[in-house]
């Protein structure tokens, strides 16, 4: 009995002590919410930890920063109206979903007084899915392609997506595990755009994809750097920030894209219906696009950042580094991902499924 | 002799089976490599950052405190049900055990998100949630841990103290609960357990700014697990182990109690 | 009148389960049968049948008794050894098999893919003494083997607890009438922890027939379970309606299962999960 005493006496001493050690910052409470409080929603290891906490020292707001995986599973969030969001960061063709559905508050953003530090260039690009670009603001942005290991496959296979389907790399080929960045390869080698959605060429790509099941060593999202690194695979389907970071720890590794073209992401800010603080919403944006937040936030994301004057600072080699800057002439080959109703994502995630329980027909 | 040998080396394979991954971490938690796949040489420096980044201080405390007033709450409510259950007719007793059982035979993902469905028609998501969560799928365990030990119990030796005056409290304290005690010591070390290692039900109905353990790891995933979690997750486990031995090596207990019904 | 006191101490428990517990039921069920408009509908119940669903279901019933079997046939002996052991304490058994638990479950099946990988720990080990590498890591087998790995204390701790509680006396006379080890194993020590046995079974099948995460984890995206058909409706396609009726087939799946258990074990002891 003593000793059970003690250990419930422990245990309680630790929760106390934890109680009183955090009381006013962790519990992030229901209901009430202070005057200048920010809800920010981004995904996860998106943000540099100081640049949260220089804001609120600078503004004096309170920031409750919230991180997420998958937008699917931010989307399942936010639409079950479980927590009102000041601010979000997510993909492009979430945004322009949110924005169809009239989620996304309209602003003015060239009224930001770092509004003209963002790259002309990517606001265009931005334009297939916010035309004015009053909707959204870009964070970053990159390209899907293959990084592959310079010492099993030559520069010259890779130059197309067919490499993917090479049994020579039997058990060496990573795909990623998301439905629309899987079927772009598949896509681009039928001969369709990375946006097709008739079921006919969907199943065409799809039949490309079941042939390919075989030779997959596996369907990964965020291990697809981490497993390159330690040379599991030949090569992968790869997002070029995650391919940058790979590149950093593993010189045999490389990055390209294939000649048919591919897929160009850009993730932006936008200030949702749900917002109950616009005025401390646009200072944070207008804060995110200033040299030095911007710069310290690239250092820790390590994406290509839509900032003129943060890709002016950076080295010669860094930004001649296609997986972390795209190049002009690859962003010209690459297409931005529109959204694509329920129904048709309903569909492709038919197909997915279909692909992976081995029943296409 | 052979047998002998052989139910050693046996036993002792599965244990490493069971312990092997946990002493991968431990080694990690001390390699100084930014990458989780080669080994750096020896360090300490993941213990003190792990120490210093407010981040993982918050959500093991905010850890911490769910998995401690959720365990203590689902202990208290599930003991007095268990109680309540034994002295019941088949009938009603057909249905709380029904209802007990959903939790536990749910897929984690559907409780969790059908509690989610549920709150957010009523309440803001945060704290409060998750922990009302977290007592909800604990409580069977407690229950499922004490009701064995109210079998066994002898029911008459409780009402032949209440014959002979003693008060309900009194007669409980006095008679019930030595026998019962294990029971509802077991059910609170699985309701521990269950609410540590909870992802899924978290993740669901937490709100903004609320993380455990669990749910920030989930988001690390993306870029590769801090190491300073490992290092978090070795003074646990050793925390854990520290306590275990403590209570089983502390001198004075007469007799071991009966089996522990887990 | 006392009993009656007794039974209201289940009161705040009755108040819970159901605002927590049945009212959330509602919800899934309300999702599986009405669609947005709030309309009746069997439309989501009728694709349960789907050649995807269907496949998904086969195959974590076919890997959930896989997994159940592996672990019955390494947890039965080692029941067995721990019990010839004597221990005094027999919670510190319990406490050794919980203890890995303690340390997250997302990190302790990353360090079995670290030891698993391609060029990983175990591999190397391999390699160095001359044997082929093994390549289990995205295969149904490595689903497998991650089941068995978080499931297996399940299976050890009622089957060790039934076997505790077998009186020497029964096997002393057995011996003395003349019974040889194999008889007293197959007429006694089996049939005395058969309660055992079924706690285990339910406790390791169950939650193995239901998860997703260990498919995801060790899986590599190419193992898709019944557990990740109903994750990927809910986090991925937006669609709860179907995957409220995909949950709910799931749960009057484990019901029927846990009543067919339930029929054998006719002491009831093992009805109680522990």
């Amino acid at each position: 009995m003593k000793r059970k005493l003690i250990v419930f006496g422990l245990i309680f001493t630790f929760a106390i002590a934890s109680l009183s050690a955090c009381g006013d910052n962790s519990s992030g409470d229901t209901g009430k919410r202070s005057e200048n409080t920010l809800t920010v929603l981004n995904y996860g290891k998106y943000m540099d930890e100081n640049v949260i906490k220089q804001f609120e020292k600078e503004t004096g707001i309170d920031i409750k920063y919230e991180e997420y995986e998958s937008p699917e599973e931010m989307y399942t969030k936010y639409k079950a109206g479980a927590i009102d969001y000041d601010i979000i960061c997510t993909s492009e063709y979430i945004i322009q979903k949110l924005i169809s559905e009239g989620e996304v508050l309209e602003q003015d953003y060239s009224t930001l007084s770092n509004y003209s530090n963002l790259d002309t260039d990517i606001l265009k690009l931005a334009q297939s899915y916010d035309p004015k670009n009053s909707y959204t603001v870009p964070y970053f942005y990159g390209t899907v392609g293959i990084v592959y290991d310079t010492t099993k496959v030559t520069e010259d296979e890779v130059s197309s997506w067919n490499c993917l389907w090479d049994k020579k790399h039997k058990n060496e080929i990573i795909m990623m595990n998301s439905v629309r960045d899987a079927f772009i390869p598949a896509l681009k080698l039928s001969g369709y755009d990375i946006n097709e959605t008739s079921e006919k060429n969907l199943r065409e790509a799809l039949k490309l994809l079941d042939k390919q099941f075989p030779i997959v060593y596996a369907y990964f999202v965020d291990e697809i750097g981490d497993e390159m690194i330690s040379g599991n695979a030949h090569m992968a389907l790869i997002y070029s920030g995650e391919a940058a970071y790979a590149m950093d720890f593993n010189e045999n590794l490389a990055y390209t894209i294939p000649e048919e073209g591919s897929n160009l992401w850009i993730d932006s800010w936008f200030i949702p219906k749900t917002c109950q603080n616009e005025e401390a919403a646009m200072l944070f944006l207008d804060y995110l696009c200033g040299h030095d937040v911007g710069m310290a936030n690239f250092e820790y994301v390590y994406y290509a950042s839509p900032l003129t004057s943060v890709v002016e600072a950076l080295d010669e080699e860094v930004r001649n580094n296609e997986a972390v800057i795209p190049s002009k002439e690859s962003l010209a080959e690459c297409e931005v991902f529109t959204s694509i109703d329920d129904e048709k994502t309903a569909l492709l995630n038919h197909l997915w499924q279909e692909l992976k329980s081995r029943t296409v027909q | 002799m052979v047998k002998k040998t052989l139910s050693n080396v046996y036993m002792t394979l599965i244990f490493l089976f069971l312990y092997l991954p946990i002493l991968v971490l431990i080694i990690l938690s001390f390699n100084d490599s930014k990458t989780r796949v080669e080994w750096g040489g020896f360090t300490l420096k993941w213990y003190i950052e792990c120490f210093q980044s407010e981040t993982i201080m918050t959500a093991f405390a905010t850890t911490l405190q769910i998995t401690v007033i959720s365990a203590v709450v689902s202990t208290i409510i599930g003991t007095l049900a268990a109680i309540g259950i034994s002295a019941m007719k088949a009938k009603s007793r057909a249905f709380y055990l029904g209802s007990t059982n959903i939790p536990l035979l749910n897929a984690d993902i559907v409780t969790g998100i059908s509690m989610m469905l549920l709150f957010v028609k009523f309440v803001d998501l945060g704290f409060v949630t998750v922990l009302v969560a977290h007592i909800t799928f604990s409580i069977p365990y407690v229950i499922l841990n004490v009701l064995p030990k109210l079998k066994q119990a002898n029911r008459s030796t409780y009402e032949a103290a209440l014959d002979l005056g003693a008060s309900p409290l009194y007669a409980f304290y006095k008679v019930t609960w030595p026998e019962i005690r294990s029971g509802v010591f077991s059910g609170f070390l699985m309701a521990v357990t269950m609410s540590l290692d909870d992802f899924s039900i978290t993740y669901f109905t937490k709100g903004a700014g609320v993380n455990t353990l669990s749910t920030m790891l989930y988001t690390e995933l993306r870029k590769g697990i801090k190491p300073e979690l490992y290092a978090l997750s070795t003074i646990l486990f050793f925390t854990v182990l520290l306590l275990l031995l403590l209570v089983n090596y502390l001198p004075n207990r007469k007799k071991s109690t009966t089996v522990e019904r887990v | 009148m006392n009993k009656l006191k007794r039974q209201l101490l289940a009161g705040p428990y009755l108040v819970w389960i159901i605002g927590f517990i049945i009212l959330p039921l509602l919800m899934i069920l309300y999702y599986a049968f009405f669609d947005e408009n709030g309309s009746f509908t069997l439309e989501y119940l009728s694709h349960i049948a789907s050649p995807i669903n269907v496949h998904a279901m086969v195959l974590s019933l076919e890997l959930g008794v896989a997994a159940t079997v592996i672990c019955l046939l390494l947890a039965y002996p080692l029941a067995m050894i721990l019990n010839n052991l004597k221990i005094k304490n027999q919670s510190l058994i319990v406490f050794i098999f919980m203890l890995p638990m303690w340390m997250n479950f997302l990190l302790r099946i990353l360090a079995w893919k670290l030891l698993l990988n391609k060029n990983g720990v175990l591999n190397t080990v391999l390699m160095s003494i001359g044997l082929e590498p093994v390549m289990i890591l995205n295969t149904p087998a490595a689903v497998v083997f991650g089941m068995v790995y978080e499931y297996l204390p399940f299976m050890i701790l009622p089957i060790y607890n039934s076997m505790a509680r077998i009186k020497k006396d029964y096997i002393e006379a057995a011996h003395d009438l003349g019974a040889n080890e194999i008889t007293i194993f197959f007429k006694i020590i089996i049939p005395l922890t058969l309660s055992g046995i079924i706690s285990g079974v339910v406790m390791v099948f169950v939650p193995a027939l239901t998860s997703f995460a260990v498919s995801e984890l060790l899986g590599g995206g190419k193992v898709l379970l019944i557990g990740n058909v109903i994750e990927e409706s809910f986090m991925q396609g937006m669609q709860w309606n179907a995957g409220s009726s995909l949950s709910l087939v799931l749960m009057i799946f484990v019901m029927v299962s846990m009543t067919i258990m339930n029929i054998f074990d006719k002491d009831g002891e093992g009805t109680a999960v522990w």
